[in-house]
């Protein structure tokens, strides 16, 4: 069928090989049909309708066609034999260009320019080849692409906390448009709340109007509005003058005033109460109530007892002022009515009278209640108590020895003051009286201390004062703190320097940092505090076990403060002071001095029993043979390896010759110089502690890089005890903080900072302490939307 | 604090006196509700030995931290055969998947620590699984030669489970992964594969000269790049936008499985037969990162913690490894008496807890952190435990401290194998040490240990 078709096809159509296959069943179907009629002669009818089908389906077809690929299959081997024979030239495809009005006349000069170009093109890349380099292409954009992240790491992994996860919500008051946008009905309850107020038109959202109200506000006419408008204004303006009446009466000072005020207010009441007797019986019971209540109260607040200000102040005044007597009766009688209720009506007479002579006789602020705000504080109590407590008088007495130079000439104005009607002043004015004479009483003690604090005193002066012994030895002291000072500084430096002199241990370094971050794995099972301890005692084994093997002392970190307090120890005993001190002791009866011979002879006393007790212990010999007996054990010891008879005659009686004794004699190596050469009062012992060694670092920790870094870092405390509240939880931060329950979710292209921008602000997990970094980023944070800003208005 | 202030007092008669006087406000509460202000004096004399007293402060914390590690909480039983793949649960922390070498997934609850459902996903192993970005559903592919996605909620009552999808493939899958934010997720078997999560067929399949891939991993940070362990003891790297796969190394041992650090882009870490693991930075892939020894046989499965500070390690030595991402060695081990091969590990999406799927059909929850207390602490607590934790960083170096934090215990057969490979590491070391030696010199280059372990990249 297929072949017929082919024949059937019209010369216009034969241009291409390939259009056989463009072939659509229906004409196959149409060629079948007409096969069918199977007429001879009709064959001419038969070319005709062919013709016209052919024309009829011409667009169509060409509307069909399909993509004319060799095969399926490209291959770089073998090429399709379709067809060949047809060679299609690049001049044929380029020659349409020349009949094209639309192509311009750059390109067809280009294409001119290469036609006339002689030269072969090159070889396309092997397909290997081709895709190595597309793989090498792509390798370096993602990783380009992934670099991008290096800062946001490596600030993370500086930073000194992490928060996890890294996006959260920012904490605080949110404005009210979010949290409503956000907020949506969960719970079923909720749910069928906002169900029923949706069916019932209720409102939800801001405006709290329902839709009926909303009408009537619009209902409301014009009028209306007015008229309601005035009744407001006036409501305002009536108020307002209230307000200002009531505050011009609040301010008027007059006692006469208020209190006329009052009584009429009572009267008003009183007279108001007899007409509710009259019309309204149980309004007046409960009114009555009312005041007994009030009174009761006031009877428990203890308002007229007389121990006011004001009844102070008037107490004060009684005796002179008839007024003022006046008012103290007043008051009393008030007190009485109050306390009338009492069931032994005799004692409240007696306290009466009891109040009222104390009145008279003592100032009233006797009777005044502690104020409880003071009760903790005893500085802020009674004035007298003040004056009792110890530490106001060290704290004062500074100034009350200032003051004792301008005491004559303020004797007379003293004697004025003692007329003062002020009391507190009066009193005080005796004690610091009282004290004063007590100083200058014994001004010669605690002065010339002070003086002999402030200024150096020289050795000889001091030696002539017995009773001055004390500040010497304290000067001593010092000298020998400096000392200390000194040697600590000789032995740390030495110490540096035998720490970088000495070569690392020949372990190799591999194995040793291998060894640092190991875990320790062993077949115990550590359960109870006891194993723990004992793991501890194990390692004290290890270690006390290769330390003799070494002979030199292995060099050590000194992380705690033992060391020191070592050599405080050995310094304790000082040689020389106590020479020196010795002759002092002896010289003293002899030499002249002013000191009364009662002193003199106590002193001797004194040094008499002291030389007793003392009397065996030659405390200096016996270090300098401690110390003697330390440096002999140090030296290099001779070795002697003179083999008696070898070479010569041996025997009984014989000795090796001088000659090969001096040959066979094998003098070690000088030690190195003893750190205490130099000091004559000091042992130090330069023999490693094993006690202390096995609570020491051996070996420099890694990121430290020197000992005195690390030092310094153990020896700052992070303790409670040693670090306020708020530097003690930032200095024990945890590093990494998680939230409990939140999923980590990895970190996404949010968190990548902006690309043109030269601090990373934008990444949400670092959370640096310290004000100053979180200031930084806010102000980062402030730059940002400007900077955006920017770049818009450049756009 | 200053509670003590001077004042000048002016009297009548024009006379100065300074006197000591105290704030109330600094020492009086508001109310009697408030905490009694307790001036406390800092004053480093009163308070000596600090450095002393702190060190016995460590020990003592270091102590009771070894004490307090009890890093087991639950074992999840159910499972018929040994369980080959776990997986999370996107968007909830209790949800865990787990896949069995019988086909049988299972889905558990983990705060009840019971199983929840129970499918037949495949005939054969399940090779993989993956919950999808969303959490809505989840993929498994097994030895079957079929993908499968199903629901996360289970079906209606009376209802048989059937996947909501099944892609049939020419050859077996051996491992899945979803994209971290899109519908489109990779398989790895003879190729690696991209699909549309709506089509039936890869939208695109990398492969370079080798035949069987045993592990794919989407980075969770850069989305568009995957890696894959290959047979051929190669590590390659893709990008889905591209038509080619990225790079190859290739190492001395095979590697079973890897992953991506959560939140570092280009860092991976492998799981390789070779008793290590490397971590490699993708833009660097001559030479690891950082070489993890410790275990003492091949490394099956590997996981990043969230925070991607750690990464846990599960072993055919029945033990499972925590590793400081840049830590050569382990800080720390878990292992029990009835725990075989473990195959698969997964760390918590909260970064507290550890999954472990091992050969003897049981699911393990392990705390991340041996000694921590679970559940809610108070603000005190919480306080003495920073504390505690700030001394024994302090004190870490310290020998007795050391010693007491790095002590574990390991069984004896373990302990003995891990002796014996110290000790032939030990004589393959002295040995080239010797060749060194006795070799013109310069002739044996010194090899370092990351160099070791790469024999190429391949570009």
């Amino acid at each position: 069928m297929r072949r017929k078709g082919v024949k059937a096809v019209p010369a216009t159509m034969a241009g291409g090989g390939n259009n056989e296959e463009e072939l659509s069943p229906d004409d196959e179907h149409i060629i079948s049909a007409s096969e069918e009629e199977d007429g001879s002669d009709d064959e001419s009818k038969h070319a005709k309708l062919l013709e016209a089908i052919s024309s009829l389906g011409k667009r169509k077809r060409m509307k069909r066609t399909e993509r004319s690929e060799a095969s399926v299959q490209v291959s770089e081997f073998s090429v399709n034999a379709d067809g060949t024979g047809e060679k299609v030239n690049l001049s044929d495809l380029l020659g349409t260009m020349d009949k094209t009005p639309g192509a311009p006349n750059k390109t067809k000069q280009q294409l001119k320019n290469l036609q006339n170009r002689k030269e072969t093109l090159e070889l396309p890349l092997s397909k290997q080849q081709t895709e190595k380099i597309q793989r090498e292409v792509a390798y370096d954009k993602s990783s380009k692409e992934v670099s991008r992240w290096e800062t946001v790491i490596t600030q993370n992994q500086k930073a000194e906390q992490l928060v996890f996860p890294l996006r959260q919500d920012p904490t605080g008051p949110k404005r009210m448009e979010q949290v409503v946008a956000g907020w949506k009905a969960k719970t079923p309850l909720e749910k069928e709340i906002f169900s029923l107020l949706h069916s019932n038109n209720q409102p939800i959202h801001d405006p709290l109007l329902t839709p009926a109200e909303e009408a009537s506000i619009k209902a409301m006419s014009l009028e209306e509005a007015k008229i309601r408008q005035a009744e407001f204004r006036k409501a305002r303006v009536l108020q307002s003058y209230y307000e200002a009446k009531a505050r011009r009466e609040r301010k008027i000072k007059s006692k006469k005033y208020h209190k006329l005020q009052k009584k009429a207010k009572v009267k008003a009441f009183l007279k108001q109460f007899d007409e509710m007797m009259k019309t309204d019986p149980a309004g007046a019971l409960e009114e009555l109530k009312k005041m007994e209540l009030s009174r009761m109260q006031e009877r428990m607040s203890l308002k007229h007892q007389n121990s006011g200000k004001w009844a102070k102040s008037k107490a004060i005044m009684a005796k002179y002022d008839d007024a003022a007597r006046k008012a103290m009766q007043e008051q009393l009688e008030m007190n009485k009515q109050l306390t009338q209720k009492l069931v032994v009506p005799s004692d409240d007479d007696d306290d009466e009278e009891r109040n009222v002579e104390e009145a008279d006789a003592l100032p009233d602020f006797v009777n005044d209640p502690e104020p409880i705000l003071d009760s903790v504080n005893p500085w802020m109590r009674g004035k007298l108590t003040q004056e009792h407590s110890e530490p106001e008088v060290t704290a004062v007495a500074t100034e009350t020895a200032v003051e004792t130079k301008d005491e004559g000439q303020n004797g007379q104005r003293e004697d004025e003051e003692e007329e003062e009607n002020e009391e507190e002043k009066l009193l005080r004015e005796f004690e610091r009286k009282r004290k004063l004479r007590q100083d200058e009483d014994d001004d010669l003690v605690p002065v010339p201390q002070e003086e002999k604090q402030v200024i150096p005193v020289d050795v000889a002066e001091a030696e002539e004062v017995a009773g001055e012994n004390v500040i010497q030895i304290s000067d001593d002291e010092d000298k020998e703190e400096e000392e200390e000072e000194v040697v600590v500084s000789e032995f740390n430096s030495l110490f540096n320097r035998l720490m970088k002199s000495s070569s690392v241990p020949p372990v190799p370094e591999q194995t040793g940092a291998e060894e640092a971050e190991l875990l320790d794995e062993g077949l115990v099972r550590v359960r109870t505090m006891d194993d723990l301890e004992a793991l501890q005692q194990d390692v004290v084994m290890d270690t006390t076990q290769p330390a003799p093997a070494s002979a030199t002392p292995a060099p050590s970190m000194e992380t705690t403060s033992e060391p020191p307090k070592k050599k405080k120890k050995k310094k304790g005993i000082d040689p020389n002071e106590v020479l020196t001190k010795e002759a002092k002791v002896i010289k003293m009866p002899l030499a002249p001095t002013v000191v009364e011979e009662e002193e003199e002879e106590v002193h001797a006393e004194q040094t008499a029993i002291i030389k007793e007790a003392f009397a065996g212990d030659d405390v200096i010999s016996d270090f300098l043979k401690d110390k003697r007996k330390q440096e002999k054990a140090g030296q290099a010891e001779v070795v002697d390896l003179t083999l008696p008879g070898w070479g010569e005659w041996g025997g009984v009686g014989l000795k090796p010759s001088k000659r090969k004794r001096r040959k066979f004699r094998l003098k070690a190596p000088a030690p190195p110089l003893r750190k205490d050469q130099n000091l004559p009062d000091v042992i130090i012992s330069e023999k490693r502690n094993s006690s202390v060694a096995n609570h020491q670092v051996s070996q420099l920790p890694f990121p430290f890089q020197n000992s005195t870094q690390f030092e310094s870092c153990v020896r700052f405390p992070v303790g409670q005890t040693w670090n306020t509240q708020t530097t003690f939880r930032k200095l024990t931060a945890p590093k990494v903080v998680t939230k409990m329950g939140a999923i980590i979710e990895p970190m996404s292209k949010e968190d990548l900072p902006p690309v043109k921008e030269s601090s990373g602000a934008g990444s949400g997990a670092t959370i640096v302490l310290g004000e100053k970094v979180e200031e930084e980023t806010k102000k980062a944070r402030r730059r940002n939307p400007l900077q955006k800003k920017k770049k818009k208005s450049r756009q | 604090m200053r509670i003590l202030s001077l004042r000048a007092l002016i009297t009548s008669r024009g006379m100065k006196v300074k006197v000591l006087c105290r704030n109330p406000d600094d020492y009086v509460r508001e109310t009697t509700r408030d905490i009694q202000r307790v001036p406390r004096n800092y004053d480093p004399t009163i308070h000596p030995f600090e450095v002393s007293r702190e060190y016995t402060r460590a020990l003592n914390a270091t102590k009771l931290e070894r004490i307090f590690a009890k890093p087991f909480v639950a074992s999840l039983d159910g499972h018929r055969d040994g369980i080959n793949c776990l997986a999370k649960h996107a968007k909830t922390l209790s949800v865990v998947l787990s896949g069995a070498c019988d086909g049988e997934v299972k889905i558990w609850n983990l705060s009840k620590r019971e199983c929840m459902r129970t499918i037949q996903a495949h005939e054969g192993f399940v090779r993989g699984i993956c919950s999808r970005f969303c959490g809505s559903s989840f993929f498994t592919v097994g030895d079957d030669k079929t993908v499968k996605q199903w629901n996360m909620e289970p079906p209606g009552r009376g209802l048989q489970e059937e996947p909501l999808n099944t892609i049939l493939g020419k050859a077996v899958y051996t491992g899945i992964d979803h994209h971290q934010t899109e519908g489109t997720f990779a398989t790895c078997g003879q190729t690696v594969d991209i699909w549309d999560e709506q089509r039936s067929s890869p939208i695109r399949s990398f492969s370079w000269g080798v035949d069987s891939f045993s592990c794919v991993r989407y980075n969770p940070v850069e989305t568009e790049l995957l890696a894959s362990c290959a047979s051929d003891r190669s590590i390659i790297l893709y990008d889905m936008r591209e038509s080619a796969p990225l790079k190859k190394i290739i190492m001395q041992l095979r590697s079973n499985t890897l992953c991506w650090n959560p939140m570092e882009a280009y860092n991976f870490t492998c799981s390789n037969e070779d008793y290590n693991l490397y971590t490699y930075d993708m833009r660097r892939l001559d030479v690891p990162v950082t070489v993890h020894m410790d275990h003492v046989s091949a490394v099956l499965d590997v996981d990043y913690s969230p925070t991607g500070k750690e990464f846990v390690s599960a072993s055919f030595d029945k033990t499972i490894r925590i590793f400081p991402k840049n830590s050569g060695h382990s800080r720390e081990v878990y292992h029990t008496k009835r725990m075989q091969h473990v195959i698969c590990v997964k760390w918590s999406a909260d970064n507290k807890y550890i999954l472990s799927g091992s050969d003897e059909m049981n699911i393990r929850l392990w705390k991340a952190n041996a000694s921590e207390k679970l559940g809610l602490l108070t603000p005190r607590e919480k306080a003495a435990l920073n504390y505690n934790q700030k001394l024994r960083d302090k004190f870490q170096h310290h020998p007795q401290v050391r010693r007491i934090a790095r002590h574990r215990h390991l069984p004896r057969d373990l302990f003995k194998q891990k002796r014996e490979l110290r000790e032939m590491k030990e004589a393959r070391r002295r040995k080239a040490q010797n060749v060194r030696k006795h070799s013109k010199p310069g002739s044996v280059p010194l090899v370092t240990e990351k160099e070791k372990h790469v024999v190429s990249v391949v570009e």
